[in-house]
């Protein structure tokens, strides 16, 4: 158990002791010609929170709809809980699932609708009550259980969804998009509340969505998708910081990618030729790479240092026009034109007003960045 | 559509409206005629709904109607709703396209061509023709529109309603009675009403189904008329359409009512 | 789960099959054999107690005899075409009531509508039958309307409407006119008014607009409306034989009357087939129609 004073790091992925709650073995799924999922491994662990994100067509929701058995895969195993779920009809699999449409029976009432899972468990008929009550005290909804679907807003029916599918205790919440009705002020309340709730019930959840802001508040570990195969799977922080790919780098958030042969390697230290004319940029590496290694140097606008005169003390330094800026509140995004016609990004708090601001269109800028800010990506 | 209702509008909505109710209108009025002439109006009468009543042929044409509507429609009702089931949510099987046309031939069959058919496999099976061999036509050809009323629901039918349902126990038939049919209820009640229409206005099958003790109440005016205008007819053909009136504006008075309601409850909900 | 699926297709698919497909194996049997004066009238009849042997003899005893006796006799191919001439005019009639009719319903303000609608739908559920007898009363001789013009001094002798091919265009433009009406007020309601403004903006006077603009998106209903109307009227029966005198030679009255008067089933089956596969050009265009309009609305 935790130490006192410190709060124990979940990451039960890191642990070998842990047994997963789902594993997914060599899993593909084809329609027809179509391969939806594409020969893909995965362990997800007791009381995450799992996000699937990737965009519309990428086998995330196959995946999903494969955990609640509407679909079958074409071969592989999917276990949960160490149990083989092939044969098991949706019907009988302690998994539950939010859709994405929330699926309320719109001839019952909020009550029914919470209820309607229990009535075909094998809960006593006198706890049903109890246990409905308890589910509309946790999503706040006591004044709305006599109405029917219809007569509620829209993040109403959100929660009575999420109610109706965690009333029966499921070892396993699935959400198809569970915010994606939801206007943004309201989306982001709410992935506070369904964190809160994930706690409270410490049951185990998937999400599905293609929305990666959503995906990096939520989740304990993140799987980008593509074309059916799993590209990363990682917590937040090292998917954003670390990508694996180019094509992770760009999907979540904004990045700047480089492309550059390496021409100098000394011990975890590169130097990537990119441009003609151009200081060579100063990187960092993990593992060894060869001379001549064709690479994409990706690194985020954010750790992009812009200044007016050519700083000294960093290993990175670039001169450059400014040739757009876009205001959006808390953070300026200046794109900067460099010798060649190449654009670059770089990104700045907005923790003066306005008028203590001093670079403007036309100026002349110096980037700048540390030898370890960005990442080099083979392929 | 841009909407400049002028006269030109008017004038043909008017005539247009005209047209198509003048003739009946006319038939209920001079079902009051009391003259047996009945293009001379000789004052008004309720003789002829009085003759009528007593008329033993007539009411014995409209109890074998009845009967027959109300079985062929309730039969085909069943069958129709299965049809659209397996149009729209069976998938792929052998046959389908053989399936879905004949769904859909016999409502663009010539009646002739049905009716002729019907009573060819009715000899070859050596049944007698009668109240059985109408029910049995009536409910082949009114099942086919039973199904495409029904299927036309089912295709705007949110799936995930039913996989929702199985996800939280339901088996599959369970999911159907407590979530599909209480929601496509209104589909299957309009089916059957079509049905039961279709079968009760019925003609020409069951002029070639019947056999010589089971005459329709269609049959019976269809002879008598054969002769020209009768006032008894005229009667008849009244109480048929303040029916059908009575029924299908208090049926859209509900469905109006319920679009009302409907906009109140999303008021409601906005006001929260 | 697959025993309930099977159920489930098996049970509307046979009842189907028994009674739908078959029934039209039979005609076309019936169809390719010859009159017999016997019970049932026509010859060879299948004995299967016959077996293998039995099939053979009756299957070489089949022939088209009766699909060139249609052809030779006058009665038969004039019956045809002119089934086809009372339906394509009267569907051409009906188009010219009906435009005008969803054309002003697709004008008329919002809340009239619904209403609208229904009054063009009511009809459809009263009985057809009264439909069509409504008009015995009207068209005749003496009937309301000879009444009307002549005591308007507009003619000085009845005019001759009742028992001709008049009779029936007026039978069938008022009672397919709900069909031709509603696929029209369909595509008319959807078209976005702004298209009629952004016309009348680019200097299109308002009949060009409507020339221009309206009417070309309404022809898939026009066509719909057509086929709606032309397809049954066809095959019809009930109003030639009521409205209808001699004069009027529909191919429907014509199947009838040769099965019930002159007992020849071999040649009504015979009719029957040659019908429907005159029907199957209008039926299979106007399911290509309906096709294309689906894949456009998605």
């Amino acid at each position: 158990m935790a130490q006192p004073g410190t709060r124990p790091v979940f990451a039960p992925w890191n642990d070998p002791e842990q047994k997963p709650l789902i594993q997914f073995k060599n899993v593909t799924k084809k329609f027809g010609d179509f391969v939806a999922i594409d020969d893909i491994t995965l362990d997800i662990y007791r009381r995450e929170f799992f996000a699937l994100l990737g965009p519309s067509g990428c086998g995330k929701t196959t995946l999903m709809r494969m955990l609640a058995g509407f679909e079958t895969p074409t071969s592989g195993t999917i276990m949960l809980d160490g149990v083989d779920i092939a044969p098991v009809p949706p019907n009988k699999r302690p998994v539950n699932m939010m859709f994405q449409s929330y699926a309320l029976f719109p001839h019952l009432t909020v009550w029914d609708n919470i209820a309607f899972g229990l009535r075909r468990s094998d809960m006593p008929k006198d706890q049903i009550p109890t246990r409905v009550e308890e589910m509309l005290r946790l999503t706040r909804l006591e004044k709305f259980a006599k109405r029917k679907p219809h007569q509620i807003s829209g993040g109403q029916r959100q929660r009575v969804a999420l109610a109706r599918s965690l009333a029966k205790a499921p070892k396993l919440l699935l959400l198809d998009e569970p915010l994606g009705a939801l206007d943004k002020k309201l989306r982001q309340d709410t992935q506070f509340e369904l964190m809160d709730i994930q706690e409270k019930t410490g049951t185990t959840f998937v999400i599905v969505t293609h929305d990666q802001e959503e995906a990096m508040t939520v989740a304990s570990r993140v799987a980008v998708m593509d074309h059916g195969r799993m590209i990363q799977v990682d917590t937040p922080d090292r998917i954003y910081e670390t990508p694996s790919s180019v094509y992770v780098a760009d999907f979540i958030g904004d990045v700047n990618i480089i492309e550059g042969t390496v021409s100098d390697v000394t011990d975890d230290k590169v130097r990537i030729d990119w441009a003609e004319g151009q200081p060579k940029i100063n990187g960092t590496i993990a593992g060894g790479l060869a001379k001549g290694t064709h690479v994409h140097y990706a690194i985020r606008p954010e750790k992009i240092a812009i200044a007016t005169q050519p700083p000294t003390d960093r290993a990175n330094v670039i001169e450059g026009t400014v040739h757009d800026i876009a205001y959006l509140g808390n953070i300026s995004t200046y794109k900067v034109e460099l010798a060649g016609g190449r654009m670059m990004k770089a990104q700045v708090a907005n923790d003066r007003r306005i008028a203590r601001r001093e670079i403007t269109w036309d100026d002349k800028v110096w980037l700048s960045f540390t030898d370890t800010a960005g990442v080099v990506l083979l392929n | 559509m841009n909407r400049r209702f002028s006269w030109f509008n008017a004038t043909s909505l008017t005539l247009g409206f005209a047209f198509l109710y003048l003739p009946m209108l006319i038939l209920v009025i001079y079902s009051f005629n009391a003259s047996k002439l009945v293009t001379v109006w000789a004052g008004f009468s309720t003789k002829w709904y009085g003759e009528l009543l007593t008329n033993e042929a007539f009411l014995s044409a409209a109890w074998v109607t009845l009967k027959v509507a109300v079985i062929s429609s309730t039969v085909a009702t069943v069958l129709g709703t299965m049809a659209a089931y397996v149009l729209v949510r069976a998938g792929r099987f052998t046959g389908r396209t053989l399936f879905s046309g004949m769904i859909y031939a016999p409502i663009v069959m010539p009646e002739v061509i049905t009716g002729l058919a019907m009573l060819l496999l009715f000899i070859s099976l050596g049944l007698d023709r009668g109240v059985t061999t109408i029910i049995l036509a009536h409910i082949t050809f009114t099942m086919c529109f039973v199904s495409v009323v029904v299927s036309s629901r089912l295709v705007t039918f949110d799936k995930s309603l039913e996989e929702a349902a199985l996800d939280l126990g339901c088996t599959p038939f369970d999911a159907f009675k407590s979530v599909t049919l209480p929601i496509i209820a209104p589909a299957v009640v309009s089916g059957w009403l079509l049905a039961f229409t279709l079968s009760l206005d019925d003609l020409v099958i069951s002029q070639f189904v019947a056999g010589p003790s089971s005459t329709t109440l269609p049959m019976k005016i269809f002879s008598a008329v054969r002769l020209g205008v009768s006032p008894e007819i005229n009667a008849l053909s009244t109480i048929l359409i303040s029916i059908v009136t009575v029924g299908v504006i208090s049926a859209s008075l509900i469905s109006k009512r319920n679009i009302a309601r409907q906009r109140a409850d999303e008021q409601k909900a906005l006001q929260l | 789960m697959n025993l309930r699926r099977l159920f489930l297709i098996l049970t509307p698919y046979a009842w189907l099959l028994l009674f739908f497909l078959i029934p039209f194996v039979i005609v076309l049997k019936i169809a390719l054999s010859d009159y017999a004066i016997s019970i049932p009238p026509y010859t060879p009849t299948l004995d299967l107690s016959a077996g293998w042997e039995g099939l053979k003899s009756f299957l070489s005893e089949l022939d088209g005899e009766n699909f060139s006796f249609l052809a030779s006799d006058a009665l038969y191919y004039t019956a045809y075409l002119s089934s086809l001439k009372i339906a394509l005019i009267s569907t051409v009639l009906t188009l010219l009531v009906g435009y005008p009719i969803a054309y002003g319903m697709a004008q008329a303000p919002e809340e009239w509508r619904p209403t609208l609608m229904m009054l063009v739908i009511l009809p459809f559920w009263t009985s057809f039958l009264i439909r069509v007898y409504s008009w015995i009363g009207i068209l005749a001789n003496e009937g309301f309307l000879n009444q009307f013009l002549m005591w308007t001094g507009i003619i000085s002798e009845p005019l001759a409407i009742m028992n001709t091919q008049r009779a029936v265009y007026v039978g069938i433009v008022y009672s397919y006119l709900p069909f031709m009406i509603l696929p029209i007020y369909a595509a008319l309601e959807k078209l976005d008014g702004s298209l009629i403004e952004a016309a009348e903006d680019l200097g299109c006077s308002k009949a060009s607009a409507f020339w221009l603009v309206t009417f070309p998106l309404s022809i898939p209903g026009v066509i719909a409306g057509c086929f709606l109307v032309f397809i049954p009227a066809l095959g019809e029966f009930v109003i030639p034989s009521l409205l209808g005198g001699s004069d009027t030679l529909m191919i429907g009255k014509v199947l009838y009357e040769e099965f019930f008067s002159n007992r020849d089933w071999p040649v009504a089956s015979a009719v029957a087939v040659v019908l429907l596969l005159i029907l199957i050009v209008p039926i299979v265009l106007f399911q290509r129609n309906e096709q294309k309009q689906r894949e456009a609305n998605q």
